[in-house]
């Protein structure tokens, strides 16, 4: 594995490698030193185009607790909004001497381009391209729904099989619904995804298992269910109506969190819209792993930065 | 050499004959005729020089893409005698000055008739007519008006376009894509698009358009034709139209014949062109369609960028690719390699039908004595790797690599040489 683009590209071995480094990563961000020296003297370059503070700060923390050295270059302010392209930032960035891109762009593909355009021969690792792919968001997703289901101390070496999932929402445009997918089909868990028809892509691959009836798919046992943040922009061009109407059908309102059985974990890649697609009863209960997921965000990505660069987990 | 004989060609009939040539008119066919010069065409195949109806060359206005001389060059590679230049310049072709302007330089470069289409309406804005009449009665002799790179989308300017250009025969060619169902779409709607996260661009965006044109066409008794077909359903409406007795016209490109969304999943934006690359069953679709007559020809739809328009990321990359010195190999391989049609389909969907359709003067006529001697001549028996390098100023070459059939070897022009044994004559140009 020399770059990590896009969850497709992982074998259920390579996946639960890349899960079982994370576990052995958290243990190191529970200790009072919370830091390693195995990336000392390799520089990590953070490729922002696109504001996101919760994940650029999320990989900030994996690389300098891997004792490397870190440069943030977002857009805002930089050349980029000057007219430079994305070639010509990775090409100076390249030329300073750099061991991994991690990047993050409003373009759906930017990673792949990066990656193989041949503006860089150094690892990319993509923290969400447009309305494709967060690969590494799948990861922690599944890191904690491992923790959750098979126990923290049981989860090394296991897979998802069997495991039931409801993927609910915005569908069409979420990076983290087709990263989710991919990974969670190659674990074996068993995806439903919902969403109003406007929102879902009406192609075999994400029909398989879909539906547009959130209370069909809540009178089945579910041992997660994720919700995605819904934009509001979106109603503008009438995908829905409005916000009221959506919460009402695909929301996780507190009557539905009311019949949810204790078991189910609730999932939600962040930030939320409370009220909307979420019930701050529901966000905020036991049953939530929604901040458990945000602290499993940094131990995958030291996962990830670690096998892509010191090359171990390559194969 | 203005006298020379064109020894033991096959015509696109199948029979074998000498042509000899005179003061650029095809003077004498026969066997063992003499001239000055003999070339030997022993196993080529000769067809009536090659029409596009659809090109960008660029010029006016983006001549770091093309100019109209190294798209002209490009073009007599491929085996062309004339190219139909998009109206999509900057300034655009609204006027009598501008279409002017292109086909005195194509005269000047003398690689290829150059036939300015004029746009239909200013500044392509889908608002106001253009200065359709003044484009017609200018010298450029305008015939064919067009939009391109952007639809007529108002369906009453559309009515009006077509109703006014039948006072001198002209003929409006359409772009068809519904401007709101396509708004941000990178790439063919489907299972690729919703995998990658690219917007779609979906077929009824184009089905759409295509259904109500000919709706108008037939309503007001006007030609139309269509650019670009890339659907199975638009195939099915021009069949039900023409079936009808609805005057519309259709065209494919060489790289809608080939390939397909898949190759879009690189994100290597040489494969980002509009109409989008779709599906094998539409590929499918629209090959039947040109063997059996619904759709009459092949345009290359030549669209030249440079390279920073194509080397990054895929929703920053500009559509289109280049395709005049292919075009012809596509059609070999679609109808003849398939073992589907003739030569002489060859003929008319690369040379006759787009001619006709534009009114070219001295252009698509029959390889026969009396005819301008604008000739293609092909050796279909080679199989070339294609390079991305071409005579055109860019190499936004998505055929590159790929091995094709066939290979033009000389292209005559009014009599004179443009290519000669696959090369440019740069002596030829006057
Ligand atoms: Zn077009
Ligand atoms: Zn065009």
């Amino acid at each position: 594995m020399k770059h990590l683009l896009s969850t497709e590209d992982l074998s259920s071995d390579q996946a639960i490698a890349l899960l079982d480094l994370a576990d052995e990563m958290a243990l190191v961000n529970e200790r009072e030193v919370k830091k390693l020296p195995t990336l000392r003297g390799k520089t990590v370059v953070n490729l922002f185009f696109e504001d996101s503070t919760r994940t650029r700060v999320s990989f900030e923390l994996a690389a300098k607790r891997l004792s490397a050295d870190l440069i943030n270059f977002s857009a805002k302010g930089s050349s980029v909004s000057k007219g430079e392209s994305l070639k010509d930032t990775a090409l100076t960035l390249a030329a300073g001497g750099v061991d991994a891109f991690v990047i993050r762009h409003s373009a759906s593909g930017a990673p792949f381009n990066l990656a193989h355009n041949g503006w860089t021969n150094v690892p990319v690792v993509n923290a969400g391209d447009g309305t494709h792919e967060h690969p590494t968001q799948a990861l922690l997703d599944a890191m904690t729904m491992r923790q959750r289901l098979h126990g923290m101390a049981n989860t090394r070496g296991k897979n998802l099989d069997g495991v039931r999932v409801a993927i609910v929402g915005d569908i069409l445009h979420s990076r983290v619904a087709r990263s989710n997918l991919h990974l969670l089909k190659t674990l074996g868990a068993d995806v439903t995804l919902v969403a109003p028809p406007t929102l879902m892509p009406r192609t075999e691959e994400f029909a398989a298992s879909h539906s547009f009836d959130f209370d069909e798919v809540l009178a089945q046992p579910l041992d997660v269910v994720m919700m995605l943040r819904v934009q509001s922009e979106r109603m503008n061009a009438a995908f829905f109506s409005n916000e009221r109407e959506y919460s009402r059908n695909w929301g996780l309102t507190s009557e539905r969190f009311e019949k949810l059985s204790s078991e189910t974990v609730i999932m939600h890649p962040g930030p939320m819209n409370r009220g909307l697609e979420i019930c701050s009863e529901a966000a905020d209960s036991p049953q939530s792993a929604i901040v458990q997921q945000v602290a499993n965000g940094i131990s995958v990505r030291m996962a990830v930065l670690y096998s892509l660069i010191s090359g171990e987990h390559n194969d | 050499m203005t006298n020379f004989v064109l020894q033991n060609a096959t015509l696109p009939n199948g029979t074998v004959c000498d042509i000899r040539i005179d003061s650029g008119i095809i003077v004498e066919m026969g066997s063992g005729l003499s001239a000055d010069e003999v070339t030997d065409c022993s196993g080529l195949q000769v067809l009536p020089g090659l029409v596009d109806l659809h090109t960008h060359l660029r010029e006016p206005g983006f001549e770091q893409s093309e100019t109209v001389l190294t798209g002209t060059q490009s073009a007599a590679l491929g085996g062309f005698t004339a190219v139909h230049a998009m109206a999509n310049t900057m300034p655009v072709a609204d006027n009598a000055g501008v279409v002017e302007q292109v086909r005195a330089l194509g005269e000047r470069a003398g690689f290829a008739e150059v036939f300015p289409i004029g746009a239909v309406t200013v500044a392509l804005e889908g608002k106001q007519l253009s200065e359709i009449g003044a484009m017609a009665n200018s010298a450029a002799n305008v015939r064919v008006f067009s939009d391109d790179g952007k639809c007529v989308s108002d369906p009453l300017i559309m009515r009006r376009a077509l109703e006014y250009v039948k006072g001198f025969d002209g003929v409006i060619a359409q772009h068809a894509q519904e401007p709101r169902l396509t708004e941000g779409a990178q790439m063919n709607e489907g299972a690729v698009s919703a995998k990658l996260g690219l917007t779609g661009w979906p077929a009824v965006a184009e089905e759409s358009i295509i259904a109500r044109d000919v709706l108008l066409a037939e309503h007001v008794g006007a030609r139309l034709h269509i650019c670009h077909l890339s659907t199975a359903g638009s195939v099915e409406i021009i069949r039900q139209a023409k079936a009808r007795g609805v005057a519309v016209t259709a065209e494919v490109t060489p790289h809608h014949l080939l390939m397909t969304e898949d190759l879009v999943t690189s994100y290597n934006a040489v494969y980002k062109v509009n109409p989008p690359l779709r599906t094998n069953e539409d590929v499918l679709a629209l090959r039947a369609a040109l063997v059996d007559g619904t759709i009459d020809i092949i345009a290359t739809d030549h669209a030249p960028h440079p390279i920073e328009a194509k080397d990054c990321e895929w929703s920053a990359a500009a559509f289109g690719m280049v395709g005049l010195e292919t075009a012809a190999s596509v059609a070999q391989l679609v109808l003849i390699e398939s073992a589907e049609s003739t030569w002489q389909r060859v003929a008319d969907v690369l040379s006759h039908a787009p001619a006709r359709i534009g009114q070219d003067p001295n252009q698509g006529q029959a390889i026969e004595v009396g005819s301008t001697a604008n000739i293609a001549v092909i050796d279909p028996s080679v199989t070339r790797t294609i390079e991305a390098k071409t005579a055109s100023k860019s190499v936004n070459n998505p055929y590159s690599g790929l091995k094709l059939p066939g290979a033009v070897v000389h292209t005559i022009f009014r009599g004179r040489f443009t290519v000669r044994d696959s090369a440019l004559v740069l002596g030829g140009a006057r």
